[in-house]
């Protein structure tokens, strides 16, 4: 990576949306620049993938495993292990800064830095980080073999969280406000565990521990009755929010901190592109 | 039956092809000691398979009492990444899912002799005074483990003070417990401080700098 070069294109982020955009940008013969914390994105947390077409199953570091070969055939220079802090424009170019203090100038910018849990914000939660409370399923299961764990969250990647925590958990407690909104493949596959209880209709409280999670606090939304449930891991699923604070200074962020683009997603600055899931424009 | 399929020992050997200098495997188990025992001592022998630069040593944890005692090892499976000389670096318990892959990098940094830390990093270390023993726990299922075992085994090859243990957490209960590790990666230092998660370099050598001066 070069300091002085100013690159064409600039890409935040090697998950699979960067690492593909990379491809496109080498084919095209632009100098181009990656910078990311790793190569792989949040996919490196699936266990499992199973909606990739062209594999039946793969698991998410074999993907992205395959995916960074393909990116390696072409002359594209990577800044790993660095994460972007600031992005400005400046005198018809495009400026980044890193937490690892480098800068790198480029005339076009693609933001593909993905998103990162969204916590619970209950009392409890905070404090006990590390402590039992975790927002990695695929990568603190095995500390909680043989012992009582729940996941809050109804969607996909709740009950990825859950059927992964079965191999290993006495019980999983699935911790739904509403109804299970995930694929019901994955809900059949809960149930054929035998380990898995569905607890729906109840908002979290709080999680109660002091030096580690001993337990939740649940409130039946329609009964409004409150109960204690004891427990060693409570893990945390319940959406995601953009990686996206590093573009404040250049770029609208709306309140769930998405990046306003029109409906046509043009924003007004030129050679600006976006995506995984970053903007306003509801997929 | 082989633990490395066809493609992966491909991969490794491709790999493996740019080590400069001999990196040595010692390995320590014990019939009785631990379940990953016999699959490291395999793991271990496919690997120096796949190289002529790799050599591996393998040793009886209660009969083979001084090697114990020289290596400093008091759990199995135990497997020391020894190079031109030992730098500290040891992974106790099978490394599998992505600890294979640390330890194929630290294969090639001891190899090479050099942490390929920045300058900077290099200079504070040079500056330590006391010992800092780091003991990085991991899961094999964890993408971000690999970056916090990689920081801390750098820092062991720049620096004679830093010894690195990279600890499997579900294969060592008792130790999990004792350093209530309930999420990954979690790094011990001289048994006392604790930090969590995969840190950059400067983090990692904060945490370090404030032990060990």
């Amino acid at each position: 990576m070069d300091e002085e070069q100013c690159y064409d294109l600039l890409i935040i982020g090697a998950g699979p949306a960067g690492l593909t955009a990379a491809v496109y940008g080498a084919r095209k013969k632009l100098e181009t620049l990656v910078v990311s914390r790793d190569v792989g994105g949040q996919t490196l947390l699936a266990a499992g993938v199973e909606t990739y077409m062209g594999f039946q199953y793969v698991s998410g570091a074999e993907l992205m495993q395959k995916f960074e070969e393909q990116v390696r055939q072409f002359p594209i220079a990577f800044a790993l292990g660095d994460e972007v802090t600031n992005l400005v424009a400046e005198d018809l170019q495009f400026a980044i800064r890193t937490s690892g203090g480098k800068r790198y100038t480029s005339k076009a910018v693609i933001i593909a830095s993905g998103r990162r849990a969204r916590a619970l914000n209950v009392p409890g939660e905070k404090t006990l980080i590390g402590r039992g409370v975790s927002y990695c399923a695929t990568c603190d299961a095995p500390l909680f073999r043989d012992k009582d764990v729940a996941v809050i969250g109804s969607g996909n990647p709740a009950l990825t969280a859950v059927n992964e925590l079965s191999s290993y958990a006495h019980t999983v407690y699935s911790i739904v406000r509403g109804r299970v909104k995930a694929d019901p493949v994955l809900v059949d596959r809960a149930k054929k565990t035998g380990k898995v209880e569905f607890c729906s209709g109840y908002a979290v409280d709080e999680i109660r521990g002091t030096n580690r999670v001993e337990g939740l606090v649940l409130r039946h939304l329609a009964e409004g009755k409150v109960v204690d449930l004891p427990l060693g891991g409570v893990f945390v699923e319940i959406g995601a929010m953009p990686n996206s604070d590093f573009a404040r200074e250049l770029l609208r962020l709306n309140e769930r901190k998405e990046i306003e683009v029109d409906h046509h997603r043009l924003y007004a600055i030129f050679n600006y592109y976006q995506s995984c899931g970053l903007t306003s424009v509801r997929r | 039956m082989p633990v490395l399929s066809g493609e992966v020992t491909q991969r490794v050997r491709e790999k493996l092809q740019g080590l400069t200098a001999p990196v040595n495997l010692v390995v320590f188990t014990h019939d009785s000691g631990s379940p990953t025992g016999e699959e490291t001592r395999a793991l271990m022998e496919e690997l120096a398979l796949t190289s002529d630069q790799v050599y591996v040593e393998f040793y009886d944890v209660a009969v083979d009492t001084a090697k114990r005692d020289d290596y400093r090892i008091d759990k199995v499976p135990a497997t020391v990444v020894e190079g031109q000389k030992d730098y500290g670096i040891r992974f106790f318990g099978l490394p599998s899912g992505y600890e294979f892959a640390a330890l194929l990098e630290a294969l090639r940094l001891v190899s090479l002799g050099d942490s390929m830390l920045t300058t900077s990093t290099c200079e504070q270390l040079k500056t330590l005074t006391k010992p800092v023993h780091l003991q990085v726990f991991v899961t094999p299922p964890c993408p971000y483990c690999v970056e916090a075992v990689q920081t801390a085994q750098q820092m062991a090859i720049e620096s004679e003070l830093v010894t690195t243990d990279v600890v499997e957490a579900a294969e060592f209960p008792q130790l999990s417990l004792k350093y209530r590790i309930f999420v990954v990666p979690k790094v011990i230092i001289n048994e006392r401080e604790a930090f969590v998660g995969a840190v950059s370099e400067a983090e990692f050598l904060a945490h370090v700098m404030k032990a060990g001066v």
